[in-house]
């Protein structure tokens, strides 16, 4: 198996195994978990995993557990610096606080996101977005 | 192929990758592969303020499929020879 993935970065994944990562999802989700298994197309496997939200500079997470993540839908991952996660400016509120703000941020980026591709479509000549119209 | 060969001489220069989602990113490039996939090591993010997620972030994994795209060392990329290879390639490719 290892010969079919030399000397590749998503080959060079393998020192970020067993270490705490946070995966950017195309959704706009962002979630912090210890990665145990990768492959080719960076599908993932994410091992006591939580969701964090955040809004301005406070942040909360929920528990969500064991992922298998389908390598299309991640942007990013990146290892998370177990000293400077401890200096992080942020503070932690209770997640139910804090889901209302992020429903509307949430709320408010789709909104601009609608008008600027109507914009782009109807006066600006570029053709609809294909897919699931989520910018990727 | 040719573009994946241009990213592998720029590796350990530092470059400014800009995804999809509108996160901008400048790091040391440490590796790439034929998805061009990236690796970054001792990022910065343009705006941190306003992508809070990122601040614990030293490296990172960049899926090829999300990146708008890339700023890389004029100094460190020959465009003559680039375009040399470019028309061999495809004088190779009507053959």
């Amino acid at each position: 198996m290892d010969s079919l993935i030399p000397f590749t970065t998503s080959g060079s994944l393998v020192d970020c195994v067993d270490r705490k990562m946070l995966v950017v999802l195309r959704d706009g989700r962002k979630l912090q978990g210890v990665l145990r298994s990768y492959d080719q197309f960076a599908n993932l496997v994410l091992e006591d995993t939580v969701e964090r939200i955040y809004h301005q500079d406070v942040f909360a997470e929920a528990w969500r557990g064991l992922f298998l993540i389908r390598g299309e839908n991640v942007v990013l991952l990146g290892e998370i610096d177990l000293d400077q996660e401890d200096e992080v400016p942020l503070r932690q509120v209770e997640w139910t606080v804090l889901e209302p703000y992020h429903k509307q941020d949430v709320a408010n980026k789709k909104k601009r996101e609608d008008v600027k591709s109507q914009v782009l479509y109807e006066q600006k000549g570029f053709c609809k977005e294909g897919g699931e119209g989520d910018g990727y | 192929m040719l573009i994946f060969s241009v990213f592998k001489t720029l590796t350990d220069q530092t470059v400014s990758v800009e995804l999809k989602n509108d996160l901008s990113i400048t790091g040391t490039l440490k590796s790439v592969d034929q998805f061009l996939n990236i690796r970054l090591d001792n990022i910065k993010v343009q705006d941190e303020a306003r992508h809070p997620h990122m601040m614990a972030v030293k490296n990172c994994f960049i899926r090829g499929s999300v990146v708008r795209y890339v700023q890389l060392p004029a100094e460190h990329v020959d465009t003559q020879l680039l375009e040399d290879a470019t028309r061999r390639e495809t004088a190779v490719q009507k053959r």
